[in-house]
């Protein structure tokens, strides 16, 4: 049956540089001597340790425990003895280190004691998802949301679709393509059991069409199952349909709303990679600790795909297959579109690692950047529909209102934008800039309004205490008068001073009924004032959950 | 040893200068057919402005403390300075092109802020600000097809301001035929009557010549579009627009309005639609502004060659649609991925 398809504005059609590194088999890796676990390997908070320095871990066994919902656990990849808690190297664009678990490896590779969940078909989804939490499974597409939080539609919601994300539009990555080629049953397994947790009508499995072999493998494997509510869908190539809102647009038709979620729709997406993984989990008990992931480039002396366990170096994969280090000046973490350039070799391979690039070097696109000449190629080619050239301008003036207005919080970075610029503006660089720059001016702005808060209310505490002195000291003083001029019977001195400490009372009472209604009773600027931060913080914590597309 | 960027990875695609070549080469067909038809002044022309051009541009660098280099490499002087020069009649003195670049680069480009920043179009406002100062210099138009102006002539013109040997200023030069049919319409003549008055001036649809030179330049705009230098929104609009009201006004009255093919093939219609109007620092952005400012264009053209008090109205029908540019841009957004339809 072909399935309709609907299009996304702009995109690019890219050379996919995939045969390079699409080898017959995905290959294994020498243990390392060491393995190097950072606790933030997803979107979220970052586990904890829940082992010291000298400890004995075996493979698979929690060294690090979720620590809030939006959280995952880490695994030992392999066992050891737990060297070092502290901060090392970690991929990330910010290039700074991170707090890990160090393990020197004891070379047994000997695995705790797993087991396969049975008839998880009859399991209530949260306890299905709770399984897959333990197993700290997320996002294996890139963004490393955990993946529990994703299959879990919440009470008002039905999911019509769910779609499994093999788009793998980036160039040069294939570790999806490979996957699917490999293991194509393990997919069509994790999916049934995704779509049993989330009690999904219909799923959609999307390949770009440039995987014809993925594709024919993924079909073979359905036709084992023949399930009727599975459709494998080949879907154009082009650059970003891999990305979460482009994939729902070009196989539903439909938008994920601006600052919604897929959900909202009734669709939700997952990688490929994180359905295998989710199968493993459930046949085999094995929580996540390894990936595939794609070592490939111009200066790569063998690319190829790998199954690496997480916390490996990436100077060991280099290593592994060959570099010639003097002919790249960047490794990157992710595919050239889209990834992120690494401070340090010694950084491990995390959950998010799906492709090591090391590209020649002296690669022109380091010219100086020359005026905007507002050509417009950025707008025609933006699967966001946005003016990317208005972003920069409003960016590069730091006009942080009129970029919002823009709309820059609809971007994904895609980079299109900067691709197709004649005038070799680094425009995504520009959209994170202000996007951290509102950021940290939101923060700012909750700090100033509790500081603000704090200082009014000390002002009004001083001014109440000086009122409550002059009124005792009047009350005294008064008291001392009638007592001394008119030397009246003693029971009046004494209700005076039960009375004054009545009015005492009173008036601390009023001051309390008072300092209640400054918070209540305020004007409708102040109003309004606190109603927009309300928003707009709610609006950025959509945009922070939306971030974690598929892809 | 890692040097850390910003995505995406990529070689550039694209440049600043590829695009301005391309515009360059595109105006190839155009010259070419330009030059038969109305002989070396226009090569004269050109070469002067270009010098010129690059003369000004690298004196306004210099002065702004900007690398000269990349900015002259760019190629947008050049681009500019051709664009002015194609608009210019065939027999020009050598200070009217210089005080047209002059103007156009130093004022209307730098004293903006340089590329990039301009909101008007420098080539139409160096030509506008001519047309307005020296009004009789600016129609020194040879007819199309008389070849015996030599090179070495128009060089002598051109520096000298000597005609060839027993030639008079009126015996070589000749109305345009837009112009010729706006003097002829107000003298009650009709559109019968005028190609038969002046038989020379005329072709098939409409200026003898300017019909092959418009020809050659849409032929080059097409390109542009097929390269994706450009796109095809304002061309389209443009001549659309000039296309509707020459149509509107010339079904009721054959008589006494040009068809709509005379507007489209004459003057500088496609030179404006295709290369001028498109000029991307000066022109609306959105898809939609770009229909409006097209369309635009096209009306003013053709009221400015009715009404107006000029024969030709495109560098004024860009300069005013170039005012309109921020406010088109700012009222026609589209609507961004995943909002909700207004």
């Amino acid at each position: 049956m072909k399935h309709k398809l609907w299009h996304f504005h702009g995109g690019l059609h890219l050379d996919g540089h995939k045969h390079m590194s699409m080898t017959e088999h995905v290959l294994p890796v020498a243990l390392p001597a060491q393995i190097t676990l950072p606790l933030q390997q997803h979107i979220g908070a970052p586990a904890e340790p829940v082992v010291a320095v000298g400890d004995h871990v075996l493979k698979g066994q929690v060294i690090a425990k979720a620590s809030d919902y939006v959280s995952a656990p880490v695994h030992a990849s392999t066992s050891g003895e737990v060297i070092a808690i502290e901060e090392r190297p970690v991929p990330h664009p910010s290039g700074l280190p991170s707090e890990c678990i160090v393990i020197e490896t004891d070379g047994k590779d000997q695995w705790k004691e797993i087991k396969p969940v049975a008839n998880y078909q009859d399991m209530d989804p949260s306890a299905l998802r709770n399984v897959i939490r333990d197993a700290g499974i997320v996002g294996l597409g890139g963004a490393g949301f955990p993946t529990f939080i994703k299959l879990n539609p919440g009470p008002d919601n039905i999911v019509e679709t769910l779609i499994l994300n093999g788009a793998e539009c980036e160039p040069y990555i294939t570790c999806d393509a490979m996957l699917m080629q490999e293991h194509p049953r393990r997919i069509i397994d994790g999916l049934l059991v995704m779509k049993h947790a989330l009690r999904a009508k219909h799923c959609i499995v999307a390949i770009e069409d440039n995987k014809k072999v993925a594709h024919t493998m993924l079909v073979n494997a359905l036709h084992e199952h023949e399930s009727e509510f599975i459709d494998i869908v080949q879907i154009p190539t082009l650059y970003p349909t891999g990305g979460e809102k482009q994939l729902v647009r070009v196989l539903t038709g439909k938008e994920i709303p601006s600052n919604g979620l897929p959900i909202d729709i009734g669709v939700v997406c997952h990688n490929v990679a994180t359905a295998a993984a989710v199968c493993e989990t459930i046949e085999a008990g094995k929580p996540l600790i390894s990936r595939n992931l794609t070592m490939t480039g111009e200066a790569i002396e063998t690319p190829c795909n790998l199954e690496v366990l997480f916390g490996t170096s990436f100077a060991h994969l280099l290593d592994t297959c060959g570099w010639h280090a003097e002919q790249t000046d960047e490794v990157l973490m992710g595919g050239p579109m889209m990834g992120f350039g690494i401070s340090s070799l010694d950084a491990p391979v995390i959950k998010t690692t799906n492709c090591i690039l090391a590209r020649p070097k002296n690669q022109p696109h380091r010219q100086p950047a020359m005026p905007c000449i507002r050509c417009g190629q950025c707008a025609d080619v933006c699967p966001a529909r946005l003016l990317p050239q208005q972003l920069y301008w409003y960016s590069h003036a730091k006009d942080f209102d009129k970029v919002q207005d823009y709309n820059l919080f609809d971007c994904i970075e895609c980079g299109c934008c900067a691709y197709v610029c004649p005038s070799h503006i680094p425009l995504v660089q520009y959209y994170r800039f202000a996007k951290t720059e509102i950021w940290a001016m939101e923060r700012d702005k909750i700090k100033a309004d509790h500081a603000r808060e704090r200082h009014e209310f000390h002002q009004y505490r001083m001014e109440r205490k000086q009122q409550e002195d002059e009124e005792r000291k009047r009350m005294k003083k008064e008291l001392l008068k009638k007592t001394q001029g008119k030397e009246e019977t003693g029971t009046d001195a004494k209700q005076a001073a039960i009375d004054a400490a009545m009015a005492r009372v009173k008036a601390k009472r009023d001051d309390q009924e008072q300092q209640k209604k400054n918070v209540d009773n305020l004007s409708e600027k102040q109003q309004q004032a606190l109603s927009e931060v309300e928003k707009r913080r709610q609006r950025l914590r959509e945009a922070e959950s939306n971030n974690e597309d598929s892809n | 040893m890692h040097a850390v960027h910003s995505s995406p990875h990529t070689p550039p695609q694209n440049s600043v200068s590829r695009m301005m070549l391309a515009v360059l080469f595109a105006l190839i067909p155009g010259i070419l057919v330009y030059i038969f038809f109305f002989g070396w002044g226009v090569v004269v022309n050109i070469t002067l402005a270009v010098v010129a051009a690059i003369v000004c541009e690298a004196l306004m660098l210099g002065m702004r403390h900007r690398p000269i280099k990349p900015y002259l490499l760019d190629g947008s002087a050049v681009v500019t300075a051709m664009l002015f020069a194609l608009a210019l009649p065939t027999l020009t003195p050598w200070w009217l092109i210089v005080a047209g670049i002059a103007f156009a680069i130093v004022i209307a480009k730098h004293l903006y802020g340089g590329l990039g920043y301009n909101p008007f179009n420098p080539a139409m406002v160096g030509y506008a600000t001519l047309l307005i100062a020296f009004p009789k210099e600016m129609t020194a138009w040879l007819p199309a097809g008389i070849h015996e102006v030599t090179f070495i002539d128009n060089l002598r013109y051109t520096f000298l301001n000597a005609l060839p040997e027993g030639m008079t200023y009126d015996s070589l030069t000749m109305a345009t035929p837009l112009d010729t049919v706006k003097t002829e319409l107000a003298q009650d003549r009709t559109m019968g009557e005028i190609p038969v008055r002046y038989s020379g001036l005329f072709g098939g649809v409409a200026g003898r010549g300017w019909e092959w030179v418009n020809l050659m330049f849409m032929l080059g705009g097409l390109i542009l579009i097929y390269m994706k230098v450009i796109n095809w929104r304002i061309p389209l609009a443009v001549v659309l627009g000039l296309f509707v009201i020459a149509t509107m006004f010339a079904i009721p009255d054959p008589d006494l309005r040009p068809s709509p093919w005379f507007h489209m093939f004459g003057g500088a219609a496609m030179l404006g639609a295709f290369f001028i109007a498109t000029d991307p620092v000066t022109a609306a952005a959105t898809p939609r502004g770009q229909l409006i400012y097209g369309f635009g264009i096209g009306i003013i053209i053709y009221i400015i060659r009715t009404w107006g008090g000029y024969p030709d109205g495109v560098a004024f029908a860009v300069l005013i649609m170039n005012m309109a540019v921020p406010t088109l841009d700012y009222y026609t957004r589209p609507r961004v991925f995943g909002q909700e339809k207004k």
